[in-house]
């Protein structure tokens, strides 16, 4: 089956090659049956490549260790969730992903448009082919997720423990669904100005696809950082690495494209700021796809080592190339039909807004890429770390929340300041009264940002509040429905403006949970035997017995051999447990001994979190096995040849030993206030990007008749 | 005021407070960024961010401290170094890391907490043995 | 082997596939159809934008006068969606 899928991927490159060939042969001649061609030539695509993600996926299922993938990704003990989901895990496997959901898009958006943007669809056709030509390139040329083994090992490499974690496995799915996401605006941008229709229309048949986009990349990001606080035996969430900056990068842009674009539908403003937003944000997903893989910022010399490095960075200068030339040369016809009237008015914010976010990420930009500029400016190679990026990046998150506070009060084309006055009143005292209620009773005022951050947040959602219920009083003025069935029907008629208005809802309680959790945690690092306790915060923390578990570990993961810990947790009269362990997986190193090796392959921090909605304890513990070095030393002499039952029989001696009289362990714990908040403000913010996003019955039931009413049309004339 | 004027005044503030922020930018990013090296590189007195790879064999562990060396990616040159704090999960010999500190009397003296292990790559050319 | 086998096969049904609108020739609808799409959409667009206008002003974000030139605006904006529209689907202008 392994060539079946092969020549997929083969026949869906050509396939992809003769899709950009006929649209725009097509388009240009204006025969439009090459146009339908090639627009089903992507249908065709998408079929070959969801083909030979089911021959992979089945693969990986049945443990096919002929396939190099399986053999080197997934193993006979590897739960099956994780068989899977490990298809992502490798590089050839995630090209095929990106493909797969590249094609599927595509083929709905050109399904949606078909009868419709008949100037500009061929050209976006043609863009999305040769992407998706690009990535089936990569794939059939140097990373092929169908290569074979001439000797099919017994058994495989297994799943990295490390990506043994719901969320990581998530995590790559829907960040590719986010960036696949993008490249639909950017292909009907390009279709736009290679046709000169530089109206709305490109946006608004593209609009949902960007909301998608944004909200499946910010979930991604998410599930990231929710991943890093979970499974790594840090504590933290977001370190600004490299690999984390790359997936925010787009997400910034992305987020202010989204505002800039409703500028142009109502006023026809920032026509060239849009285009190149759009062309950025995919510009920047491509990166972020890339930067993963291609080891250029870990080390500049590491460059060479991805097979795939060159091939992207030209694709992606192609791809700059062309969308700065596009640009140019179509200036003039991207003159914008309005101006700005005034600074206080929603377009002039939601341009404030472009800024920020443009900035942000261009700052993230700077230190992300700091070593490499460095290197070519002053010939070291320097690199900054962590406060650099928190110092630099506070204000303008301040700046950010408290803009998406004012830009929902705003009107289109101008507000009177003493209106806006007006409309503000209740909103600021609601924020002075936070203030001062934080200032007395709490210790907040120990950090300056964060105080001025949960003033900003309080004014946001003391904005939206009050939009909703100016909003459904006024409904009622008119229509005297009760006050559920107002703002039901608020939200209902008006789904693009309260759906936005509950992801800024949404963000500034996500900020609220970033603020109180990074200034105002505590953490302490200790060395504990059984029976001592620490304090912190005002928890009492008691190390009770050490545990160790020979297979079958809580989390699901498949690990053999798990040594942890069982800690009584006091607070007041709130007490629990929390196990926190770590598990030790087998490493195929001949050069290990027989024993050891059970000891000395990736070992992985199983982290004990209670969580809260007020605060979190964190627990990790990391076993220290001195005391069994020596007898795992005589133990890989004693039984170097040993069946495996024997070596079972032992490591079950070892596990006991430890657990009877283990050494002090290390142990981090970590008391952080609201961490919840920031995932239930990100769920909050996903759904009013679903609100907004949800298609209205009304359009939908005019389609319905529209549809029909063509097919009368059709059949009257043919009759 | 006509408005063109208006809009000029609003583009000049705007540029300015765009070079403003881009010069704060570079300007802290240089005074807060630390040299990255190699174990070959190394100099006293002045702090690095260590690269390079764990020697085989070298990792031990004592007490709080952690002791091991780290050598050059492709070459022999190699440091001892202490270091204190959380050791990241991938951490092993033969891996890549990153640690921060001063070499000292010879030795790598590490800050606390600053050691980061690259995941072994899945993306490269070398396999890991497992 | 298994490989080549496939290549054809698959080959041969995608051209099948990719070769059926040439061949069933011009079904180019008529050049009025793509139009009588997006005006259908400006349409939709411009009604959200006419109650999003008085949505503003009964929330006291702008004042009566204010609201009733954009909306006068608006809605002459949207007649003339509206008329073309008319005029291509061959309805008499009412």
């Amino acid at each position: 089956m392994a060539g079946v899928g092969s020549a997929c991927l083969t026949v869906a490159l050509l396939t992809a090659l003769y899709a950009a060939g006929a649209s725009v042969y097509g388009v240009v001649s204006g025969r439009a049956q090459w146009v339908t061609s090639g627009r089903r030539a992507i249908y065709c695509v998408a079929a070959l490549c969801v083909a030979a993600f089911a021959i992979l996926e089945s693969a990986f299922l049945r443990s096919d260790f002929s396939y190099k993938l399986v053999a080197e990704g997934s193993s006979t003990d590897t739960p099956t969730f994780y068989k899977v989901t490990a298809v992502w895990a490798t590089q050839d496997g995630s090209l095929l992903l990106w493909a797969t959901l590249l094609s599927l898009f595509a083929s709905a958006v050109l399904f949606l448009t078909r009868r419709s943007l008949r100037d500009i669809a061929p050209w976006a056709t043609a863009v999305l082919a040769c992407v998706a030509a690009f990535f089936l390139f990569l794939m059939v040329g140097w990373e092929n997720p169908f290569d074979t083994l001439a000797m099919v090992p017994q058994e495989g490499a297994g799943l990295n423990p490390l990506l043994r974690h719901p969320a990581m496995m998530i995590h790559p799915p829907m960040l590719y669904t986010g960036y696949v996401g993008f490249s639909i605006p950017f292909a009907f941008a390009i279709g736009a100005l290679i046709a000169r229709r530089t109206g709305a229309d490109w946006i608004r048949a593209t609009r949902r696809f960007a909301l998608i986009a944004w909200t499946f990349l910010g979930t991604g990001i998410l599930l990231g950082a929710l991943w890093s606080y979970s499974e790594l035996g840090w504590g933290g969430y977001w370190a600004w690495d490299p690999v984390e900056n790359a997936s925010l990068m787009p997400w910034l842009v992305g987020t202010a494209f989204l505002h800039s674009i409703m500028v142009q539908e109502k006023r026809g403003m920032l026509k060239v700021w849009n285009v190149s937003l759009i062309c950025a944000t995919f510009v920047l997903a491509l990166l972020g796809t890339f930067l993963v893989r291609s080891g250029i910022l870990e080390s500049i010399h590491a460059f060479g080592a991805s097979t795939i490095g060159v091939q992207m960075l030209v694709f992606i200068a192609c791809v700059v190339a062309l969308s700065a030339g596009l640009i140019l040369a179509r200036l003039p016809d991207l003159r914008t039909e309005a101006r700005l009237d005034s600074l206080l008015s929603r377009e002039a914010f939601f341009l404030l807004n472009n800024l920020v976010l443009v900035g942000l990420c261009l700052v993230v930009m700077w230190g992300t890429f700091f070593p490499l500029i460095s290197e070519a400016l002053t010939g070291t190679e320097e690199t900054v770390g962590p406060p650099w990026f928190n110092r630099i990046v506070t204000p303008l998150a301040l700046v950010l929340v408290l803009l998406s506070g004012i830009g929902p009060v705003l009107a289109w084309r101008r507000v009177t300041p003493g209106r806006l006055v007006r409309i503000l009143a209740v909103p600021a005292g609601l924020t002075l009264l936070t203030l001062a209620a934080l200032l007395t009773l709490t210790d907040a005022a120990e950090s300056v940002t964060s105080l001025v951050m949960f003033s900003f947040v309080a004014f946001v959602l003391g904005v939206v509040g009050q939009e909703f219920v100016r909003g459904a009083s006024a409904r009622r003025v008119m229509t005297g429905e009760s006050w559920p069935q107002a703002l039901l029907r608020l939200l209902g008629r008006n789904r693009r403006r309260y759906g936005g208005y509950l992801v800024h809802a949404g963000i500034a309680v996500l900020f609220l949970g970033v603020a109180a959790s990074s200034a105002f945690m505590e953490q302490r690092d200790v060395r504990l035997s059984p029976g001592e306790t620490i304090r912190i915060d005002d928890y009492e923390v008691t190390y009770r017995e050490a545990t160790a578990r020979l297979g079958g570990d809580g989390s699901g993961t498949g690990a053999p051999i798990s040594f942890g810990a069982v800690m009584d947790v006091r607070r007041g009269d709130q007490s629990f447990t929390l196990h926190p362990s770590r598990n030790y997986y087998s490493t195929g190193d001949p050069s290990k001994g027989a024993i050891s090796r059970f000891f000395e392959g990736e070992a992985t921090s199983e982290v004990d979190v209670r969580w809260g909605l007020r605060r979190d304890f964190w627990l990790a513990v990391r076993p220290d096995l001195i005391s069994l070095e020596e007898p795992i030393a005589r133990a890989d002499r004693q039984f170097a040849d040993s069946p495996g039952q024997v070596q079972a029989i032992v490591i079950r001696t070892l596990a006991d030993l430890y657990r009877e009289d283990p050494p002090p362990a290390a142990f981090r714990a970590i008391v952080s206030p609201l961490v919840a908040w920031i995932w239930i403000g990100g769920a909050i913010a996903v759904l009013g990007a679903l609100v907004a996003a949800w298609p209205s019955p009304e359009a939908r039931l005019r389609r319905a008749r529209s549809l029909y009413a063509a097919r009368v049309g059709r059949e009257l004339t043919r009759a | 005021m006509n408005p063109a004027r208006k809009r000029k005044i609003r583009l000049v503030v705007a540029l300015g407070a765009a070079l403003c922020l881009a010069g704060l930018l570079v300007y802290t990013s240089f005074s807060a960024s630390s040299e990255a090296a190699q174990p070959s590189e190394l100099r006293e007195g002045q702090s690095y961010d260590l690269t390079g790879k764990v020697v085989n064999d070298s990792v031990e562990r004592r007490g709080d401290e952690l002791r091991f060396e780290i050598r050059d990616r492709d070459g022999s040159a190699s440091v001892p170094v202490v270091y204190t704090g959380v050791v990241p999960d991938p951490f092993r010999e033969g891996r890549e890391v990153i640690v921060s500190g001063e070499l000292t009397r010879g030795r790598f003296v590490a800050e606390r907490d600053s050691l980061v292990t690259k995941c072994p790559s899945k993306f490269t050319e070398d396999k890991q043995s497992s | 082997m298994e490989y080549g086998l496939a290549l054809i096969a698959l080959v041969a049904v995608v051209a099948a596939v990719l070769a059926r609108p040439l061949v069933r020739g011009d079904r180019a609808e008529r050049q009025d159809s793509t139009r009588i799409e997006e005006l259908r959409a400006a349409k939709e667009a411009k009604y959200r934008e006419i109650r999003d206008a008085e949505l503003d002003h009964r929330m006291g974000k702008v004042s009566r006068e204010d609201w009733r030139a954009v909306d006068r605006d608006l809605r002459g904006e949207a007649i003339e969606i509206l008329r073309e529209l008319d005029r291509l689907e061959g309805r008499p202008p009412s």
